[in-house]
């Protein structure tokens, strides 16, 4: 039986050894391979992680032991640490700020669409690499400047920017409301607009890649569902970043112009500021148009990483391909038009709330599909539990569990008690922070053999999953009473009043869980920098997987396939196929090599395939003559 | 049948567009995207009242014919070189060029205009928006006048003709693109007055 390892091809076109004359800068650093440029997004992406979650960590000290000394810490944070021993409360601010910007900005859209669109669309399409290969080296570095800058600013003496990561104005606006507005502020801005820039210029191409790149017979039909997740990601990232960009550009103007496009009537210690005639409001219809947008460029490709491999790792073909591109599309559409129920309470005109109530609440009708299929295709599977397809089960969890609460936010009377209270902490952190987080690790582990040769360490993948796992919930799953109960989010001091004073016990039960989650990650660290090294050597095809990155060679050099790009035949979930010899066909072989498994219909294609085969065959041996 | 099967591929990939034309489509999307938020923001704050009223610059409608007309020489070169007609490619060109550098002269002019009326880049936004508008595209048009700079060298160097179109096809969307651009903005900035 023909497979995908039939890379016997004895006329071997040597078109692509050129490029393997590669010194270390142009192979590690400045490379233009997609490859070595989606690792580098995922180091980054990793660094970030752990300074975002340190900073989480920090802060989860302050809400968990108010009274605790710590001043064990000045060696790190320095003047951040009052006299009293006690976290500085602007620094407090800044760390909510920075771990929002950071978790949202850095490592769930370039840590994981930068990672996973650059290492899988041409690997998984058939392609040599991406259209712009230049463009794609550009797309990291730009985020390498704009991580740069936004690490500096942790480091400044008034403190990194602290307006909250939505930096609404007037607070982020006017250099005297609080020590982070500053400097911090300004670097933010910098950071932002390069970051805008790598998004973009990495969205660009991706498209481009997808849409013009795709080998022989890869029609949008049979894309993986990752690819298709990808290619939907960066629609809405081309969308919305720009708009991100006009309401910076805006706010660099009212901040360092003296513009008033966000300003009116306000008073500083009496004095009156010479703004007149802007609307903050503005700023945060701007601002929501790419936020909400974002959600949804956090969560698709972790909902497409997921899509492969529970069908990989159930066995079974994905329930509902066609149900899964039509919801991620109605997702991409109505993603653009809900962005005004982040400003529920903001004065708005309550009839237009309704409307976007209704609009909000209809997203859960394409969320639901996805849960029904991703349910139905583990249904009655030969269920392999390996560490990414319990990450995967672990996100379907998430989606579900952070899903619901989404639709009490969603409806606009409701909100008014839930608005800025731990209930939207906890909603965001389960549905979009941790099902993304555990997108990414699960696409980690999945594709950790075709990244480095070697498989990470399975036994320490399953202890690193039920710590997080458990963990998560531990801390999240509490955030919803406190947040029923009316606690707000982002307040350094909540002991002095009477409605939340109370909850000191369950702040503290958070904040360990919190401790012990941010530690079970150096299991991953270690897992993942050891089986670099010294990680059991992988296999061609290590999950048994139909899509065309496993008939590569293990480790793939610059241009992927030596000799020709396979041509593509079916669609990439044919496992378990009734009939056939394995439980798995990759979709390089062809329907007329497959007849004691064909459907009756895909047996009339035969034909039609075995005359494209012959014609093709004639027209590569034209070709090879015309070379020699 | 079986042991015959190789990767049958053609040398030849199968490519439905130029990527790279296709990647500036995709960015003029968002240029596009950034411009529609402007605008849309101009709508809403206006519509909040103390909203400061004042005449246009005159000098748009001349910059707006400049832009034009830029482009009908922009497009015969176009059509002179996928003719071969090099001469009449360096003219059309180099006529756009100028029109475009006129046409940026131009717009620096409607803010000595505005600076005139008492209208200033500080004060209500209803002025500042149009400083942001017609900066911005400013900006996008210096690089499009760049663009068309470099095709026009590497056309003085034969490498433009009715072979190797790419460059200049790629160059002659944008510059269509971001007269477009002005003329909506133009058109957006009458009908709002």
């Amino acid at each position: 039986m023909a497979t995908a390892s039939v890379a016997t091809h004895d006329t071997a076109h040597d078109h692509h050894d050129h490029e393997h004359h590669d010194n270390f800068v142009t192979k590690y650093i400045f490379s233009t391979d997609h490859k070595m440029i989606g690792k580098q997004f995922l180091i980054t992406g990793i660094f970030w992680a752990l300074i975002g979650g340190l900073l989480s960590v920090l802060f989860r000290l302050q809400l968990g032991f108010p009274e605790m000394n710590l001043e064990w810490l000045r060696p790190l944070l320095g003047g951040w640490i009052t006299e009293t021993g006690q976290l500085d409360q602007t620094f407090y601010l800044a760390l909510v700020t920075m771990h929002g910007t950071i978790m949202v900005f850095f490592v769930l859209t370039a840590g994981l669409s930068g990672t996973f669109s650059n290492f899988l669309i041409p690997l998984q399409i058939g392609a040599r690499d991406m259209a712009s290969g230049f463009m794609n080296m550009l797309s990291y570095w730009f985020f390498f400047v704009s991580s740069v800058i936004m690490f500096i600013s942790l480091f400044i003496k008034t403190g990194p920017a602290g307006g909250g990561w939505v930096v609404y104005p007037p607070l982020s606006a006017l250099e005297q409301a609080i020590p982070g507005s500053g400097l911090g502020m300004t670097l933010w801005l910098v950071a932002m607009t390069f970051f805008i820039a790598s998004s973009l210029l990495g969205g660009i191409n991706y498209i481009t890649t997808v849409i013009n790149l795709r080998t022989k017979g890869m029609s949008f039909s049979r894309l993986p569902l990752t690819i298709w997740a990808f290619f939907l990601t960066a629609v809405i990232g081309l969308l919305s970043f720009p708009v991100l960009f006009a309401a910076a550009l805006l706010l660099v103007f009212d901040r360092s112009f003296g513009t008033s496009f966000y300003l009116s009537d306000i008073y500083i210690g009496g004095e009156a500021l010479p703004n007149t005639g802007g609307s903050p409001v503005l700023y945060q219809h701007l601002f929501w148009f790419l936020g909400h947008p974002e959600v949804y460029i956090v969560l698709l490709p972790a909902l497409g990483i997921t899509s492969e491999v529970i069908a990989t790792n159930s066995r079974k073909p994905i329930f509902g391909y066609k149900a899964m591109i039509i919801s991620m599309l109605g997702i991409t559409i109505l993603s653009f038009i809900v962005w005004a129920h982040h400003m529920f309470v903001s004065g708005m005109n309550p009839f237009l709330g309704s409307i976007f109530m209704f609009l909000t609440l209809i997203i859960a009708i394409p969320s639901a599909v996805k849960v029904f299929n991703y349910l139905t295709t583990l249904w009655r599977g030969n269920l392999i539990f390996t560490p990414a397809m319990l990450f995967s089960i672990g996100l379907v969890s998430f989606f579900i569990s952070g899903g619901l609460t989404g639709i009490f936010l969603g409806n606009s009377a409701i909100d008014i008690q839930l608005h800025d209270t731990y209930f939207v902490v906890a909603h965001f952190h389960l549905v979009m922070g941790s099902a993304s987080f555990f997108g990414l690790v699960a696409g980690v582990y999945h594709w950790f053999p075709k990244m480095f040769g070697r498989m990470m360490d399975a036994r320490l993948g399953y202890v690193h999953f039920w710590l997080t796992f458990v963990g998560v919930y531990m801390v999240f799953f509490p955030m919803h009473y406190i947040g029923i109960a009316g606690f707000p989010r982002r307040y350094y001091s909540w002991t002095g009043f009477e409605f939340s004073n109370m909850y000191t016990d369950l702040n503290m039960f958070v904040s360990v869980a919190a401790i012990i989650t941010f530690a079970a990650q150096f299991i991953f660290l270690f897992n993942f920098f050891y089986s670099m090294y010294r990680g059991r050597k992988a296999s061609s095809n290590p999950w048994r997987s139909t899509t065309l990155e496993w008939t590569t060679p293990i480790v793939p050099g610059h241009g992927n396939w030596p000799g020709e790009i396979p041509t593509v035949y079916r669609w990439p979930y044919d496992y378990s196929k009734p009939g056939a010899e394995e439980d798995f066909i990759p979709q390089t072989v062809p329907l007329s090599a497959t007849p004691e498994s064909n459907l009756p219909h895909e047996q009339e294609q035969v034909k039609t395939e075995m005359e494209i085969i012959k014609d093709e065959s004639e027209a590569l041996v034209a070709n090879e003559a015309k070379e020699s | 049948m079986e042991k015959e099967l190789k990767y049958i591929d053609l040398v030849e990939q199968p490519i439905s567009m130029h990527p790279k034309k296709f990647a500036l489509w995709l960015f003029m999307v968002t240029v596009v995207m950034i411009f529609a938020a402007l605008t849309s923001a101009y709508i809403v704050r206006q519509a909040e009242g103390n909203w400061l009223e004042y005449d246009l610059p005159q000098v748009f409608w001349f910059t707006s014919g400049v832009v034009v007309l830029s482009s009908l020489f922009l497009h015969w070169a176009y059509i002179s070189a996928k003719k071969d007609n090099l001469s009449q490619l360096r003219i059309g060109m180099s006529m756009a060029v100028l029109l475009g550098i006129v046409f940026l002269v131009g717009q620096w002019y409607s803010w000595v205009a505005l600076v005139d009326r008492q209208v200033f880049f500080v004060g209500n936004p209803s002025g500042s928006f149009l400083y942001v508008f017609t900066g911005l595209h400013a900006v996008h048009l210096i690089s499009g006048v760049i663009f068309l700079i470099i095709v026009l060298i590497s056309s003085f160097r034969y490498k433009v003709h009715s072979q190797a179109m790419n460059t200049m096809e790629m160059a002659t969307s944008y510059w269509h693109f971001l007269g477009g651009l002005w003329i909506y903005l133009f058109m957006f900035l009458l009908l709002n007055h």
